[in-house]
């Protein structure tokens, strides 16, 4: 087994589970997705036919925007995988049948601006969803706000999204929440001098904010704050820096997706056998590539809202869906939010009402509280981000595979960037 | 800048000369019909009001490369530098509250002007290797400064808080794009009347005599660097109105304008539609963008490898073929001169 | 620092193995080629493929690589390439760019997006401290290979018959043909060898500069410098040029990363204004 992610799904424009219009190839997954649709399809059919002479309830369209082309696709797919999911088992939110319509923007903000235009505009959908970075959900956000249609975020994480338009609300988490706790766990266990490394756009300098004020609150020093460009970087010479900087950790943070390359220098390098740690946030090590790094992986320490190895009920059978669903591949962090994106707009609009708009589902979704596959969430009313649990994890081998284990929990942690004001 | 146009008609040799050009630069049934179309697309497509926006841009994109690719002779990668610098310029101008449409467009247009001036220099020594490197590693330079002065340009995460004014004080950009449609055609039509006459005038001839052989256009007298000076600088400035017109349509700039992947498209989009050819970038434009629609609700990886195999079949079958169509369609007595094939070199 | 002037000697040891089979195929057959970078993807994968999938040894590998992208070179030469010779700057260009287009979708098609890791035996990862130094093996092997082959390119070049025919042939084809050397074979000859010196230095720098399916556009611009800089006369310009430019990016990024990727492009617009000819070759004929 070596990539154990096969590109095996060939994501289309549209898709919309309520008819199957899978093409025919032959490729596993995406039979099962016709296979899923077509199973939806007697569930969908279903309210429809127990309607008694009533008009029949008008679908809730959805529309993801997600990159599923190009250097971020495992985003894309993974999130874009467990909304359909979710739809499948929830066939109907507030009784109206649900309809995804995915769209690719290959990870460009031009396009992303263009589809939301779009499937405002000509699908008429009735919540936005996806964004893979930062930069795609900001060239969205005045979309939402112009329509009036909620922008549910299931990936990006800069804390400043959530205020480029009163329509966004997060189901992932910001990169403070997650930097922060990273930061006590780094202060409390007796590590004094770290140096970070981020990839330099929004998230990246905010995870890199967060950690310095909170690290160096607690009493540690940043020797050196380094930025590796967000296209084409090269880490060889940024981690030199950091090696001749004799810290006792590097705080790192890329986009998923890029951890395997960026370890594999740290290792290169001999980083490690100099006695220094890499600690992050858990986009470091994606649970999608997590077991492709190898064992360069092992004992790094991250903080993030969700690990698939997280031990509840709810967690084992969401995993065991998503695996049954998607071949071998392991839901990771964008999947969960994914799938908790859609419950929030179901619960939205059972609250609200099957006819609710836009301005009203936001309402609605504002101070929703339930039990998610990563533990108790709640939609913080004021700024419409997550208030949740963020566990600290290491990487160990268990049963031969590669598992982000949880060792620390620091519970209902809000948005540090926005409590401070 | 060009031979006096206006020169008394005194000499049989001017007065001919001076006769052969207005009879070229009449206007063709089939031009009106384009244009009758191109607005008329607006009405009985409302819903794609968009994608016109798109095409239009696109279009005077392709235009102002070919002014300096099909009538200079100046082969560029990087003429994305001046599309991103137009847009990033109005978006700026928006974003720091010059939020009039057409002010903007104005500043985005001046500053690719100004840029195109100052980096003509470099175009005009070496081979074409040199130049495509230098105007590619232009195109890169200025990629990465955007990159670098986040503070200005809102760097990877792109520009934010772009606020278009009404135009002309009256109609306000939609979310349905019709306003942006109407506009983008309106200014490509203007930009296409500039170049119209630039290509049917003395100076337009001579930079096709620079093209050809500039060697010899020395030798008679034509001031060769000037020519391309300023065919490159007209040109920037067309591609920077081009991209305000995407920043102000599409209210946003993000570092994907200053992409090699612009600086190619474009390149391709003039190919397909005939390059040396007044509507050369505006057929290509229509075409390019219909297939790119068509084809990208597949996925963009097909449509890159269809969009590669289309150039590598277009090179193989030969330009020059294609390009002699426009010849037979705008049959006149001055049909070879105003038909450019591509010299071959 | 020395090891920053190490790791840049490295880097610059692969855009060498990398671009000079675009700076002989440029000065030979006066054929721009931007989908040089498409054959060392296509040797990168390769050497995925064969090292990770098929379980052949590293080392072992390098070589079959080579021949397999050298065939594949010598393929599309025959096929392809062989009609555009003839043809304007203008049409070349358009056509590399359609070719590395299509290469890079069918391998985002078949290999997925992601980036992709050639597995290096152990041994070359360990690091080696000589005087107070600090040398990682894979490094040291890069510097090592590439600076044999290049070795090899110079005695072919300088003491082989062929060599000597390849240097007639680029000096002055038609006085070439006349003195009855074969040009076609030649170029059909030295393309394959380009392609699959590409093909190795794509399997080679998997490790240091990354490999996914937009390597091609990516890393297009340094050998384009690499080439205008060098000139397309020598083996020896390119070679100079590559590590110059190795040097200047890696320490670029290490002492001034704010302006890193400035200085190569300032680099070569400065070069290209002096001496448009770059810093070795001649100047050109069209």
């Amino acid at each position: 087994m070596v990539a154990g992610i096969r590109p095996g799904i060939r994501p289309s424009g549209r898709h919309e589970s309520a008819d199957s219009r899978a093409p025919g190839k032959t490729s596993m997954t995406v039979n099962r997705r016709g296979l899923l649709a077509l199973s939806a399809a007697p569930l969908l059919a279903a309210p429809a036919v127990r309607a008694q002479g009533a008009s029949q309830p008008a679908a809730l369209r959805v529309g993801l925007i997600l990159p599923m082309t190009g250097p971020f696709q495992s985003t894309g797919r993974q999130v874009d995988a467990a909304a359909r999911l979710y739809a499948a088992r929830n066939p109907a939110f507030a009784g109206r049948p649900v309809e995804i319509v995915t769209r690719d923007d290959a990870g460009v903000a031009d396009t992303t601006r263009r589809l939301a235009q779009e499937l405002v505009v000509n699908e008429k959908v009735a919540v936005l969803g996806g964004f893979g970075l930062t930069p795609l959900a900001l060239a969205a956000a005045p979309i939402a706000t112009r329509a009036k249609v909620p922008l549910v975020v299931m990936a990006a994480a800069t804390a400043s999204i959530t205020e480029a338009s009163p329509f966004v609300v997060r189901a992932s988490c910001t990169l403070p929440q997650s930097s922060t706790v990273i930061a006590d766990w780094a202060a409390r266990n007796g590590l004094k001098k770290a140096v970070t490394l981020v990839s330099e756009y929004g998230p990246g300098i905010d995870a890199e904010t967060w950690f310095k004020t909170r690290f160096t609150e607690a009493g540690g020093t940043v020797p050196a704050s380094l930025r590796v460009p967000l296209q084409n970087p090269d880490f060889a010479p940024f981690l030199q820096r950091a090696r001749d900087a004799a810290p006792e950790a590097v705080f790192v943070f890329v986009p998923s997706g890029a951890g395997s390359a960026l370890m594999r220098q740290f290792a290169e390098r001999g980083m490690g056998g100099a006695g220094i740690r890499v600690i992050g946030t858990g986009d470091l090590t994606d649970d999608d590539i997590l077991n492709e790094m190898g064992d360069v992986a092992q004992g790094v320490v991250t903080a993030h809202y969700y690990s698939a190895a997280h031990d509840s009920a709810k967690n084992r059978a969401f995993v065991e869906a998503f695996r049954a669903a998607n071949g071998t591949m392991r839901p990771n962090f964008m999947a969960v939010a994914g799938w908790d994106g859609m419950a929030m707009i179901r619960r939205a609009l059972e609250k609200a009402g099957a006819t609710a708009d836009g301005p009203a589902l936001v309402e609605a979704m504002k101070g929703l509280s339930f039990e998610s596959p990563r533990g108790p969430v709640t939609v913080d009313a004021a700024t419409r981000e997550l208030t949740q649990n963020i566990y600290v994890r290491r990487v160990e081998r268990r049963d031969g595979q590669l598992w982000n284990v949880e060792t620390e929990t620091f519970p209902a942690v809000a948005d540090p960037a926005k409590t401070r004001r | 800048m060009s031979a006096p146009t206006a020169a008394p008609a005194s000499t049989p040799t001017a007065a001919r000369a001076a006769a052969q050009l207005a009879r070229l630069s009449r206007w063709h049934p089939l031009e009106v019909a384009f244009w009758a179309l191109a607005a008329a697309s607006l009405v009985l497509v409302p819903d794609r009001s968009l994608l016109v926006a798109e095409i239009a841009v696109t279009a005077l994109f392709a235009l102002s490369l070919d002014l300096v690719l099909g009538y200079a002779g100046i082969l560029t990668l990087g003429h994305a530098a001046f599309f991103g610098l137009g847009a990033y310029a109005a978006g700026i101008a928006a974003a720091r509250g010059v939020t009039d449409p057409l002010l903007g467009l104005a500043i985005g247009a001046s500053v690719a002007t100004a840029a195109g001036w100052l980096s003509a220099f470099l175009v005009l020594r070496g081979s074409d290797l040199t130049r495509l490197m230098v105007t590619l590693g232009l195109a890169s330079v200025l990629y990465e400064l955007a990159n670098r002065l986040s503070w200005l340009t809102g760097g990877a995460d792109g520009l934010q808080g772009v606020e278009i004014g009404p135009l002309l004080g009256i109609w306000e950009f939609d979310l349905n794009g019709r306003v942006a449609a109407v506009y983008s055609l309106s200014v490509l039509f203007l930009g296409f009347l500039l170049v119209r006459r630039i290509v049917h005038s003395p100076f337009g001839w001579s930079l096709r005599a620079v093209k050809g052989n500039a060697l010899r256009a020395g030798a008679i007298g034509l001031p060769v660097n000037r020519r391309l000076v300023a065919a490159y600088t007209v040109a920037a400035g067309l591609a920077g109105v081009a991209g305000a017109l995407l920043a102000q349509g599409t209210g946003f700039v993000s570092l994907d304008v200053l992409a090699f992947h612009r600086s190619a498209d474009v390149l391709l989009v003039l190919v397909i539609g005939g390059v040396g050819w007044l509507y050369g970038g505006l057929v290509g434009a229509v075409a390019f963008k219909l297939a790119q629609d068509l084809i990208a609700t597949l996925t963009p990886q097909y449509w890159q490898f269809w969009i590669g195999l289309v150039l590598v079949a277009l090179v193989l079958v030969g330009r020059d073929r294609l390009a002699a169509l426009p010849a037979r369609l705008f049959r006149r007595r001055a049909a070879p001169a105003l038909a450019v094939r591509e010299a071959g070199e | 620092m020395l090891t920053v002037l190490f790791d840049g000697i490295a880097y610059g040891m692969v855009l060498f193995i990398l671009a000079c089979g675009l700076a002989v195929t440029l000065g030979l057959m006066n054929l721009v080629n931007l989908a040089h970078g498409a054959f060392a993807m296509a040797g990168g994968y390769a050497a995925v493929v064969l090292v990770n999938r098929l379980g052949v040894p590293f080392l072992a590998a390098l070589p079959l690589v080579f021949l397999l992208t050298a065939l594949l070179g010598a393929v599309l030469e025959r096929l392809l390439y062989v009609h555009v010779y003839a043809r304007s700057h203008l049409d070349q260009v358009l056509f590399s760019i359609g070719l590395v287009f299509m290469s890079i979708a069918v391998v985002d098609f078949t290999q997925g997006s992601q980036q992709q890791f050639v597995r290096i035996p152990d041994f070359l990862r360990t690091r080696f401290e000589v005087a107070g130094v600090s040398l990682g093996a894979y490094r040291l092997l890069i510097i090592g290979l590439c600076g044999a082959v290049a070795l090899l390119l110079h005695l072919a070049m300088t003491r082989t018959r062929f060599g000597a025919q390849l240097r007639a042939a680029v000096d002055d084809p038609r006085v070439a043909r006349g003195l009855g050397i074969n040009v076609s074979l030649l170029f059909a000859v030295t393309f394959a060898v380009g392609s699959g010196l590409a093909g190795l230095g794509g399997a080679l720098g998997a490790e240091i500069l990354g490999l996914d399916p937009s390597f091609p556009l990516k890393f297009m611009i340094y050998f384009l410098i690499v080439v205008t800089v060098g000139g397309t006369a020598s083996i020896g310009g390119a070679f100079l040029a590559a590590l110059l430019l190795g040097v200047a990016d890696v320490a670029g990024k290490y002492y001034l990363p704010e302006v890193g990727a400035f200085v190569i492009y300032s680099v070569m617009i400065g070069v290209l204004l002096w001496r448009p000819q770059g810093l070795f070759g001649r100047v050109a004929l069209r």
